[in-house]
């Protein structure tokens, strides 16, 4: 059916109907970073992802759409497991990560969690100084011996995310003192302090003014170049923007994948057009 | 992102407003003052409850002040103590017979005083403490003796209740403590300047004693501190390990849940029943030594764990979430995360409960009568295993003794335990005050 309604689109760009709930598109990506199955999420008997696969490939941004509570921060968070830490959430289906999944009861989400790093809608820097927002996930993992190396991850982090020229005279300064855009580029360079290959970022930006989102973006395209990144926005703007691939989830299922310039030019499902056209959300 | 909402035409809201003949300031303004006077109304509620609260307080203060504060001094009087060599024996000081030295400077003092009976009613005037502290005086500066030295000594309490003006002279004799004679004796003594009140420093520095000049609050002030010293060891770590456990490690199941409203409970369980629990397992199975600080102190500790354990976990429960979540995200144990971030931010919360439940162990009594503490104990606790009185039990004593001058100690006792208390919170803010200067 799938394959019909791709063939129909392609032809005379006749739209899935509302009530389809198949994904469209091809979730397959060569070379993925991770690998997404069947995968269902209840919070207790309600159930908030129905049968979501899809492929998350290297060096891309994968921006995740769709209105509110259709579930695409639930399922990004599946991603680190970070669902876990919810007493009433469940998981079932295989998330492959490195060739192995990572709901398997053998994972530990403790290594899992330092390859997968994770920026939150609200930035939320440790109530410390920036030096030990930055320096504390190596620290603990064991990636650095000595103050030295320290000093270099922060610096290369803050670099990275871009803060280091604002906040180098202040590092001992609490990363609770900074401006909300700074907050959050530090919660960024935290988490690309310990070098994770995936960084997932739940709208990282709705807490922010424009430029503090310009920025961000900004930052996120560079970031490409050696991570993996799955975004969650509402801003349809930012995700065309940033991202190479796009899913648009609605009410729980993964309605329509695609490239960016598809999804948003020439969607196939009647739902997406109607988001994207701004007829709901 | 404009949602259809918008979109869809507004003509017929507005017609509604139209329609209607008052405009919402008018609506709004007709109940506004109502809604003032509402507001001030409780304002005045809570203003009359705080003015409530503190005339009761000032009430009390001004009461335990005026009725103690007189306790801080001691009337004394002055002897000449002659120091004969024929009387002291250099080699074993100790045991001369300083009664005998001390009752010899009285009978100086009235030659005319000779039989048996009305030399008894002499030296009652003076407090029998006085021969110890002679004793005490001679041995630390053997070189006083054969000579003859002016020497205060503390009068007996009912004196002392005389020269303060707290019993009256002008009752009938046969109701008085002191009679006609021996106001005789005590006027020749303010005659000769020989009487003076001076600074109690007895009352700071002895244990209980049977006579209230010679009465002191240091062996409770110690017998407390050792008591809560073993009681905030033990139930700061243990309330602190119980609420982390159970508010971040612990799974969410029907065991944990029968814990925590037994521990809810044990918060209201009356202190006596720790008393007696106390008794039974402290005393009777493990045969501790009763009296002592350190069987106070456990069940004391008892009675806190709850207080502590349920303020801690009202703490961490305060920490947000997306602390957490930030620790976690970085894949950070659960154990790092609480050490290193819920932790020090829960702190604060923590001590404010440690507190209040040390405050509480501080004015308990009743606990501790189980298990021996309401014992007369003199000497002044020099560990956790020696018999001691806690200052609440002590008031508690003095409270219930009949001589007029442990009444004005009860009330400066008080005091001392107030002061007590106020360096312990004090303590406890300097504490908290620095952990949340780590934001």
């Amino acid at each position: 059916m799938q394959d019909v309604l791709k063939k129909k689109s392609m032809e005379k760009r006749i739209l899935a109907p509302r009530d389809s709930r198949e994904t469209i598109g091809n979730i397959n990506v060569p070379n993925p970073r991770m690998v997404c199955r069947n995968v269902n999420v209840y919070y207790d008997d309600k159930q908030a992802i129905r049968n979501v696969s899809i492929d998350i490939g290297s060096n891309e941004v994968l921006a995740m759409i769709g209105p509110s509570g259709c579930g695409k921060s639930t399922f990004l968070r599946c991603l680190n497991r970070m669902n876990d830490t919810i007493e009433s959430c469940r998981v079932n289906g295989q998330i492959f990560f490195d060739g192995s999944n990572i709901y398997d009861p053998s994972v530990d989400v403790v290594p899992l969690r330092a390859q997968i790093g994770m920026v939150f809608q609200k930035p939320n820097p440790f109530p410390k100084s920036i030096y030990e927002n930055v320096s504390w996930a190596p620290i603990i993992h064991g990636l650095v011996e000595t103050k030295a190396d320290a000093d270099e991850i922060v610096e290369t982090s803050l670099h990275k995310a871009g803060l280091w020229d604002e906040v180098k005279d202040r590092l001992g300064q609490p990363g609770t003192g900074l401006s909300g855009g700074q907050q959050q580029r530090l919660c960024i360079a935290r988490a690309i302090a310990v070098s994770p290959e995936v960084i997932l970022m739940d709208e990282p930006c709705s807490a922010l003014d424009p430029i503090a989102t310009a920025k961000i973006e900004d930052l996120i395209d560079e970031l490409r170049e050696q991570y993996t990144i799955v975004i969650v926005t509402h801003s349809m703007q930012q995700a065309s923007r940033v991202s190479q691939r796009t899913a648009f989830f609605h009410l729980g299922d993964l309605i329509e994948v695609g490239s960016t310039g598809t999804v948003f030019t020439k969607p196939s499902h009647q739902l997406t057009e109607d988001y994207i056209t701004g007829r709901y959300g | 992102m404009s949602s259809q909402k918008e979109q869809r035409p507004v003509a017929g809201n507005r017609g509604y407003i139209r329609q209607k003949k008052e405009r919402t300031i008018d609506i709004v303004s007709r109940r506004l003052a109502q809604r003032y006077r509402k507001e001030k109304r409780f304002k005045l509620y809570g203003l009359f409850s705080i003015i409530l609260s503190t005339v009761f307080l000032a009430v009390l203060l001004t009461s335990i002040v005026s009725n103690g504060y007189s306790a801080f001094f001691q009337t004394y009087i002055k002897l000449d103590v002659t120091l004969e060599s024929t009387m002291l024996d250099r080699e074993n000081l100790g045991k001369s017979d300083f009664q005998g030295i001390i009752k010899q400077s009285i009978t100086k003092l009235y030659p005319e005083v000779a039989d048996r009976k009305s030399k008894r009613e002499l030296y009652a005037l003076f407090s029998s403490g006085a021969a110890f502290q002679l004793r005490e005086t001679v041995m630390k500066n053997p070189g006083l003796v054969g000579k003859t030295i002016p020497y205060w000594v503390p009068a007996d309490d009912d004196v002392d209740m005389l020269m303060k003006g707290h019993s009256k002279r002008g009752v009938p004799e046969n109701e008085r403590r002191l009679d006609d004679r021996q106001l005789g004796w005590i006027d020749k003594l303010v005659d000769q300047n020989r009487i003076e009140k001076k600074f109690n420093v007895t009352f700071f520095t002895a244990g209980d004693s049977r006579e209230p000049e010679l009465a002191g609050i240091w062996g409770a002030v110690k017998g407390s501190f050792f008591t809560l010293l073993v009681t905030l060891a033990l139930s700061f770590p243990i309330g602190i390990a119980a609420a982390v456990y159970l508010e971040e490690f612990a799974p969410k199941n029907l065991a944990t849940d029968f814990i925590e409203v037994n521990i809810n409970n044990l918060a209201a369980v009356p202190s006596i029943v720790f008393g007696l629990l106390g008794l039974a397992v402290f005393l009777n199975f493990f045969g501790m030594p009763r009296s002592t600080s350190l069987v106070g102190g456990l069940v004391l500790m008892l009675m806190t764990l709850p207080t502590i354990i349920i303020a801690s976990r009202a703490a961490l429960k305060a920490v947000p979430p997306s602390i957490r979540e930030a620790a976690l995200g970085v894949g950070s144990s659960k154990m790092q995360m609480v050490s290193n971030h819920v932790l020090p931010l829960a702190l604060p919360g923590m001590l404010t409960g440690t507190i209040i439940g040390m405050a509480q162990a501080l004015g308990e009594t009743a606990p501790l009568l189980m298990i021996g503490m309401v014992a007369f104990i003199v000497d002044i606790p020099g560990g956790f295993t020696d018999p001691a009185a806690v200052m609440p039990v002590q008031i508690y004593l003095w409270a219930d003794s009949p001589e007029r001058a442990f009444l004005e100690r009860t009330s400066a006792a008080i005091m001392v335990l107030l002061a007590f208390l106020i360096m312990m919170n004090a303590v406890a803010v300097i504490m908290r005050r620095r952990f949340e200067k780590r934001w």
